[in-house]
């Protein structure tokens, strides 16, 4: 019992508190040992047992008559009707990814993925939500240039196309970058598998890879801010195999077909332990693990090494004595590992033996469900209302509109993502229809003619200057990007990303964040079905910008009815549907040109917002969109711009809305889109956005190779082949990697 | 009787679904899917080799798959003229084994690619590409980070004077474009021939545009024009 050698507090080499220390003594009426401890440890962090979140997820709506399964399993699932569901989820690998980005990012992406098959879904496809510092230096170039190539090295080998994502710049992430990892499977309705270790006298087995000593307490390192005083921590790094992962698919797969398994799960942060535990829970049974039996990697690991190890590439079973044989033989066909390593037990105790020694028997529940739920203290910080006035000269006073587009095209954030995208195989599988670049990812799926669409998707600015509002906004906008290729968004994911909850302006952040997610997935429909949580993002005390990113699916009943973004024939009417109002605050231009985070964040009205899905659900349906896009960042003349790129097509654009160019052309109003659509159908798309009670405004007609726009008093003409070049090659150039000319 | 079609499935193949399913939607005819511990093989009339990333693509692409127990099935299928068609890995494993000539190198760039791409047929006379007409200009997506041909100047001399250029990446215009493509290849090359004119190995992957809801058919021709040559020769 080395753990008493230390003066008398166990707890500390954990990561508990004397308090928690207490309460697990009380709750297992009698002190825990080494081993129980180190099991606390991990399962009461805040990366497994949510202490610091629970009160606060518990708000959100999660059911629905999509929903199939709703959050609490490996990952959650809705229904896409003809007997198919999606299971989806979005995970975190930030702290990973900011001490070795390539390996770091890759382990996120097979994270997420064995979530995914763990509920017997082929995964289809994922999407990546990144943010880096500024692209100025070189740590965040080495951060952009490792976490890419770590998704594309993990990702592509797997065959899983990796078809949508986000990326974004902002100094806050300068030391912390944020990478999610969403990943979506196909699963037949009736073939659907859960994480429950259900009937006692069944076998525990592990299968894939061999069990090391890497990633030992990842889930506690998680749970703790990083600092320059961090070497130490390169050891809980984990490093991925993707062979393996592959191999370990296909293998899970083939007995999953076979019918040959009871419940299973994958092994992530806290490995053994906590699927284990979480095994016992979900059925409410217990079970044991003989850590003698765990296939090693290495000799010389300590019990609870075994325990807590987070080596890659793992799965734990649950399987009815007699059908082990035949899951030893896929798996040798497959050249894998499989080895019983313990029983289901009706005890209820989660126990932990090495031969007929028993090193540690706890409650299976005390570690999943009696973590302390923290009830944190909020404190509204003092920036939120100082930075609500804001001086938007700069811009006003700017002039030169062309120069200024020009200057927001080739800007980190809006220019164009191809250099990230092309390095990820977003078409292997044969199944994507509309391809990353545009609002939203869409899928064909088994049962034709339906298709799924996904996205991505958080403006951390509008969170940071208005938490709430800004909470809100990010699941509409997910939505639109969803709605706007004719798809009904769905259901909803998040990875909520936050700096330590300890701090009360910190968890105010959170608090109101969620609360708006919470009420914006109500009034748009799209519960929330799981995600997860990671707080303690910070560096030397500075705090990330809090990033509640919000992954969302959507189904389009015909794949016929699919929009895209692009402008498509010369002579189409330009229009925008929803209102513009006098809003730069917040404002990427207003950042790009001050440097400065300020200022009211748009205004949103959910109803408003509902319609507008609504409206553009119904005008796909109806054949009346040639194009659909999503007004966003950068405002109405970078959403024109976008769609004139994607087209190769010029506009001849003259309209007034009564406001000032600034706020006209970039200002950041909530629930618009830019459509375009034949003259001759005109009238019955003006008559449908009538019927929702919504603003539609012609803004003139598609043409040319020169984009040519006269609004509010602003005049800009820029060839279209110009903003091409700028907006194109700008990500490629500050990545800073030997770029050459598109060749072809 | 319709010839009979096979795709291998090596450890780490992730386009060998992809390539039985285009199959089947172009000729109506399913493909079995074939295990790569398979030493013994009923005459399958074509043979594919998919792409993805075989043994992990550890050691070098296609190195390790090369000795796998169903190489010597598709020599033996090979020799007997039997068409075999290498995609991407597929044909970074067919150099390796000595299949075809040559050998795929990391892109110029160092980065993975995944694109659309333009190719010129550039002979039309093979059983692979009756179906296109001659210079024919198609889009296919390429998805790869090690796809930079390249043969000493003696086997390329053989290549060019035996018409064993199959595709070179171009242009929109079909004109070809200086520096390798977009991955550095030599003299443009993106699929050769065999000097027996029945194995294929391209780099570009057909499978993944061969429907009009994928955005594109260019891919089609290409597995028609083999289908059709084995109708023909079983008819």
């Amino acid at each position: 019992m080395n753990a008493r050698a230390d003066g008398g507090a166990p707890w500390r080499e954990h990561g508990l508190t004397e308090e928690e220390y207490r309460l697990i003594a009380r709750l297992m009426e009698r002190e825990p040992n080494y081993e129980e401890l180190a099991l606390f440890g991990v399962m009461w962090s805040e990366h497994c047992s949510y202490k610091n979140s629970k009160a606060q997820l518990r708000k959100f709506p999660t059911a629905g008559p999509q929903v199939i399964q709703g959050p609490g399993e490996n990952a959650g699932i809705v229904d896409l009707g003809g007997g198919w569901g999606a299971a989806f989820k979005i995970e975190s690998h930030n702290h990973p990814s900011a001490i070795e980005p390539y390996q770091g990012a890759a382990t996120g992406i097979g994270g997420i993925i064995r979530d995914i098959f763990a509920m017997g879904a082929r995964p289809v496809a994922s999407l990546d939500s990144l943010r880096f510092g500024s692209p100025d230096n070189n740590r965040t170039r080495r951060l952009l240039n490792g976490v890419v190539a770590g998704i594309a090295g993990y990702g592509n080998c797997l065959g899983i196309p990796t078809v949508a994502g986000e990326v974004y710049f902002h100094p806050s992430y300068q030391e912390n970058p944020l990478v999610g990892a969403m990943c979506v499977g196909l699963v037949k309705t009736d073939r659907i598998f859960r994480g429950a270790a259900a009937g006692v006298g069944n076998v525990v087995m592990v299968v894939g890879a061999r069990t090391g000593r890497d990633g030992i307490k990842g889930a506690s390192f998680a749970s703790e801010e990083l600092s320059d005083a961090d070497p130490d921590k390169r050891p809980q790094v984990q490093v991925g195999d993707p062979f393996m992962e592959k191999l370990l698919l296909e293998a899970t797969l083939e007995i999953l077909d076979r019918n040959l398994v009871v419940g299973l799960q994958d092994l992530g942060a806290a490995g053994l332990t906590s699927s284990g535990a979480e095994m016992a829970g979900r059925a409410g049974n217990g079970l044991y693990i003989d850590v003698a039996k765990v296939p090693l990697r290495e000799d010389g690991l300590a019990p609870w090494e075994i325990m807590l190890s987070e080596s890659q590439e793992r799965m734990l079973l649950v399987v009815e004595p007699d059908k082990v044989p035949e899951i030893r033989k896929i798996f040798d066909k497959w050249d894998l590992a499989a080895a019983a390593i313990g029983e289901v037990t009706g005890d209820g105790f989660f126990t932990v033996r090495r031969g007929r020694e028993t090193l540690a028997q706890v409650p299976a529940d005390l570690l999943t469900d009696r973590a302390p739920v923290n009830l944190r203290p909020v404190r509204e910080p003092e920036y939120f209302k100082a930075r609500k006035k804001a001086d938007f000269q700069a811009v006003m006073n700017y002039g030169d509109w062309g120069g200024l587009l020009k200057r927001l095209l080739a800007s980190p954030n809006l220019s164009s993502r191809r250099w990230v995208y092309e390095q990820y195989d977003h078409l292997v599988g044969l199944n994507t229809v509309i391809r990353p670049g545009g609002d939203a990812a869409v899928l064909r799926l088994p049962a034709a003619p339906r298709g799924l669409a996904l996205t991505c998707d958080c403006n951390s600015r509008y969170v940071y200057l208005n938490p709430r509002l800004g909470g809100a906004i990010a699941v509409a906008e997910a939505a639109r990007n969803l709605a706007v290729t004719g798809a009904r968004p769905l259901a909803l994911t998040n990875c909520l990303n936050f700096g330590n909850p300890e701090n009360p302006e910190i968890y105010w952040q959170f608090v109101e964040a969620t609360d708006g997610l919470a009420e914006a997935a109500l009034a748009l429909d799209t519960p929330v079905t799981g995600g997860n949580v990671s707080f303690y993002n910070e560096y030397n005390g500075r705090a990330i910008f809090p990033t509640p990113t919000i992954g969302m699916i959507g189904l389009l009943d015909d794949l016929a009815d699919r929009v895209t973004a692009d402008f498509k024939a010369p002579g189409d009417l330009v229009l925008l549907v929803g209102e513009t109002r006098e809003e730069l605050g917040a404002s990427e231009v207003h950042h790009l040109l001050t440097g400065r985070d300020e200022g009211e964040v748009p205004a949103l009205d959910l109803g408003a917002a509902r319609r507008l899905n609504d409206f553009l659900v119904e005008a796909a349906r109806r054949r009346l969109l040639r194009s659909a896009h999503d007004c966003a960042e950068g405002g109405l003349a970078v959403a024109l711009a976008e769609s004139a790129l994607a087209g190769r097509l010029g506009v001849e654009l003259e309209f007034d809305f009564g406001l000032s160019p600034a706020a006209t052309l970039f200002g950041e109003s909530q629930s618009r889109a830019v459509l375009s659509a034949r003259a001759a159908q005109a009238e019955e798309l003006a008559g449908l956005a009538r019927d929702f009670g919504l603003p539609l405004a012609r803004l003139g007609r598609t043409g040319g190779a020169v984009f040519r726009l006269q609004a509010g008093g602003a005049l800009l003409a820029v060839p279209l082949a110009e903003m091409a070049r700028l907006h194109e090659n700008s990500l490629a150039e500050k990545a800073a990697l030997t770029v050459e000319p598109r060749a072809v | 009787m319709s010839p009979k079609a096979a795709v291998v499935v090596f450890p780490g193949s992730n386009c060998d679904r992809d390539c039985a399913r285009a199959w089947e939607a172009v000729t109506g005819e399913a493909a079995d899917l074939v295990w790569h511990k398979e030493s013994a093989l009923p005459d399958y009339d074509f043979i594919m080799l998919p792409g993805g990333f075989s043994f992990g693509d550890y050691l070098r692409c296609g190195a390790i798959a090369r000795f796998s127990p169903v190489m010597s099935e598709v020599r033996r299928l090979a020799v007997r003229g039997s068409r075999v068609m290498g995609i991407c890995n597929g044909f970074q494993i067919l150099t390796e084994a000595g299949l075809l000539p040559g050998a795929l190198r990391r892109n110029r760039d160092l980065l993975f690619i995944c694109r659309d791409v333009h190719l010129r047929v550039e002979n039309n006379r093979t059983d692979f590409t009756r179906g296109y007409g001659p210079g024919a200009v198609l889009r296919l997506p390429i998805a790869h980070g090690e796809g930079g041909y390249t043969i000493d100047p003696r086997g390329l001399k053989a290549l060019q004077d035996g018409d064993r250029v199959i595709f070179r990446y171009a242009g929109p215009d079909g004109l070809t474009p200086e520096g390798g493509g977009p991955n550095g290849s030599l003299d443009e090359i993106a699929g050769i021939i065999n000097e027996a004119g029945n194995v294929l190995g391209l780099m570009p992957h057909p499978e993944r545009l061969s429907e009009a809801l994928l955005g594109g058919e260019d891919g089609r021709p290409l597995f028609l024009s083999v289908f059709q040559s084995l109708a023909g020769a079983w008819s």
